[in-house]
């Protein structure tokens, strides 16, 4: 916002600069980082970290409760589950199932997205009438219920609702890339570096995919989010991961059976899933707005 | 819904045709989206590995001449362009297949228990709507404050919510703690309801027996909530956004200057021009509810099509799973069809496109 000015020369700032100094002034973005990297402190370290091994099972401490209720001791601060594990390292290893979704699923979607988008915006014609007619179609399904479609082809697994959900996401990144690369290639430098003479490969992937990234950024990010939500959804339906798998949405499904009777199964989890959703949603609404003051409300 | 500008006599006609040109376009654009969706819907069956008959006997096995019989019996050794031009063909006639399990028909299976769904989401979205409109008014009439905050607060909170687990915690409030309302169903197994219209709500007050709409009623609090959820943020959201946006307007400067109260700007002037886009929202939430419906009913065991086509999952049950994907895409177009054409209806600015 305030441009410094030593001695009368505008001193422009670092990019990154300029970015945290936009991205700061959004304290629920800050949150929403400081959790995140807390998260994944903790999904690098879950094995220093978590009190137990994650699939343990103390047959002496079924559905033991947290701490500090009746019955709960500080061996298991936040209670056993049916057979016995300790929930709290359940959790802190689940943080490392739900990142891992994020990355993997986002990294694939947007990478097609990235392809399928810049092939629609600099061929045109047939080839970008089919792609984009293929991502409407694909738009028409509700997405938890496209990623439960393809589950039901492939099997549930954890790997296969990764791969459904990267396939869900798809569509969002292929128009939006489509759209940012169509609005960049009308500009002057597109044309100075064509005359130039770069060839296709350059004009797409050095000269106007950077000038892309922000809004491709912004929406990592939030589909980040939606990764851990929905791949939480499929685990709960049983159609992502698998027990024993730590997975939170797993986690879950499992405890579902003794939701009136052991308060502490169902909600530890699902707490994880809320606040580390809702940590990537405050992140994504801060850097939407240091990527691109324009849409600063 | 918004009083029409009388147009010029001489632009009438061309009015029209704009209108009309709008409308082949998106039907136009339409076609080519359902045709994709039977074509997905087709080799949905053909990717998983094993042949129709395969999947039909399961487990059990079969002898090989009786395996070429009924493949040539069901027309699954005609070459593949064959099949899907018969699998179109039926569906034009209303034919979504047949249940492996229940031998029924997919579409019937699909329409008994739809009403549901249907009575559960329009629950849903009045839910959200009572709420998230006056709610997102007053916080955008009071940006800044807050209440403002808090409510976008909340409402980022709404929509990062895993509503599975959000049910889950409402029943161990208001079931387990409290004792308040019923963990499954839709009405107490003490009363048996005909089905007349099929929803559960209208049929216990037809049947006349006291208690029973009370019933039904407390069975619908706790699915409601939780598929409202998602929605109330979006609509509290949308809401505020639009009304903001408005809130700048010349016009509402002016109706300020003429000396209207506060009531008659926001609740007429500004209102009615900010719910163009929510009705836009509100429109295209139908994929979320009944996205959202797949996780609710599982969790209230309720009896609509969500929790059927999870169960047609569980059971390997394809030909119903088949339909039941195709029925819920056609709703989906089917209604984000119906919006745009609202849409247009509604807001001058496109219904005049291209006139200037």
């Amino acid at each position: 916002m305030s441009e410094n000015t030593v001695n009368g020369i505008p001193a422009a700032p670092h990019p990154l600069r300029e970015f945290w100094s936009y991205f700061s002034e959004n304290r629920g973005a800050v949150a929403g980082l400081a959790v995140i990297v807390t998260i994944t402190f903790m999904a690098v370290f879950a094995d220093l970290i978590a009190p137990y091994s994650p699939i343990e099972q103390y047959r002496d401490h079924l559905l033991q409760p947290p701490f500090w209720q009746e019955g709960g001791s500080a061996a298991f601060p936040l209670g056993t589950d049916a057979v016995g594990r300790d929930m709290l390292s359940r959790i802190i290893h689940g943080a490392r199932y739900s990142l891992l979704i994020g990355i993997i699923v986002v990294t694939l979607s947007l990478s097609a997205g990235i392809t399928l988008g810049l092939a629609a915006a600099f061929l045109r014609g047939t080839v970008e009438t089919l792609i984009m007619r293929a991502m409407d179609i694909m738009l028409a399904l509700p997405s938890l219920l496209l990623a439960i479609v393809v589950v039901a082809i492939l099997g549930p697994s954890l790997i296969n609702s990764m791969f459904s959900l990267a396939i869900v996401y798809l569509p969002h990144y292929v128009r939006l890339t489509r759209a940012s690369a169509i609005g960049e290639m009308s500009k002057d430098y597109v044309t100075a570096s064509r005359v130039a003479g770069a060839g296709v490969p350059r004009l797409m992937l050095i000269t106007v995919l950077p000038n892309c990234a922000a809004p491709l950024i912004v929406q990592a990010t939030l589909s980040f989010s939606s990764a851990i939500l929905d791949a939480a959804a499929l685990g709960f339906l049983g159609l992502g991961a698998q027990p024993p798998t730590p997975e939170w949405g797993t986690l879950l499904a499992e405890a579902r059976e003794f939701v009136l009777r052991a308060w502490w199964v169902v909600t530890f989890p699902g707490l994880a899933i809320l606040v580390t959703v809702l940590a990537f949603n405050l992140m994504g609404d801060g850097l939407r707005d240091a990527l691109d003051p324009k849409l600063k409300r | 819904m918004g009083g029409d500008i009388p147009a010029h006599p001489a632009l009438r006609p061309l009015h029209r045709l704009t209108v009309f040109r709008f409308f082949i376009t998106r039907f136009g654009m339409v076609v080519p989206t359902f045709f994709g969706v039977t074509v997905v819907a087709f080799f949905l069956i053909r990717l998983i590995p094993g042949d129709p008959i395969e999947l039909l006997v399961g487990e059990r096995g079969i002898d090989p001449e009786r395996h070429a019989y009924l493949l040539k019996e069901f027309g699954y050794d005609r070459p593949l362009w064959q099949q899907y031009l018969g699998f179109v063909g039926n569906l034009l006639q209303g034919d979504f297949g047949t249940s492996i399990v229940s031998r029924e028909p997919v579409l019937s299976e699909f329409l008994t228990l739809f009403p549901a769904t249907i009575e559960l989401s329009f629950m849903a979205i009045v839910f959200a709507l009572a709420i998230g409109l006056p709610v997102g008014i007053l916080a955008a009439v009071r940006r800044g404050s807050v209440f403002d905050h808090t409510v976008m607060g909340i409402s980022l909170t709404g929509y990062s919510m895993p509503i599975f687990w959000w049910g889950l915690l409402l029943i161990i409030l208001f079931s387990g703690i409290l004792g308040w309302t019923p963990v499954s169903g839709r009405i107490s197994v003490l009363y048996y309801i005909e089905p007349i219209t099929g929803f559960m709500l209208i049929d216990s007050l037809l049947i006349d027996e006291p208690g029973a709409f009370k019933s039904a009623f407390r069975h619908l609090i706790l699915p409601t909530i939780v598929l409202g959820t998602i929605p109330l943020a979006v609509i509290a959201r949308q809401t505020r956004s639009a009304m903001l946006e408005v809130l700048g307007e010349d016009y509402i400067r002016t109706a300020h200057a003429k000396g209207l109260g506060p009531a008659r700007i926001i609740g007429l002037h500004a209102l009615r021009n900010a719910l163009i886009p929510v009705i836009t929202t509100i429109g295209l939430q139908t994929g979320v509810l009944l996205a959202g419906a797949i996780l609710t009913e599982t969790i209230f065991s309720w009896p609509g099509v969500g929790n059927w086509l999870v169960n047609s999952i569980y059971r390997r049950d394809y030909p119903s799973v088949q339909g039941g994907i195709l029925l819920i895409a056609c709703i989906v177009i089917t209604v984000n069809l119906l919006v745009d054409l609202a849409y247009g209806l509604i807001n001058p600015r496109i219904r005049h496109a291209g006139r200037s």
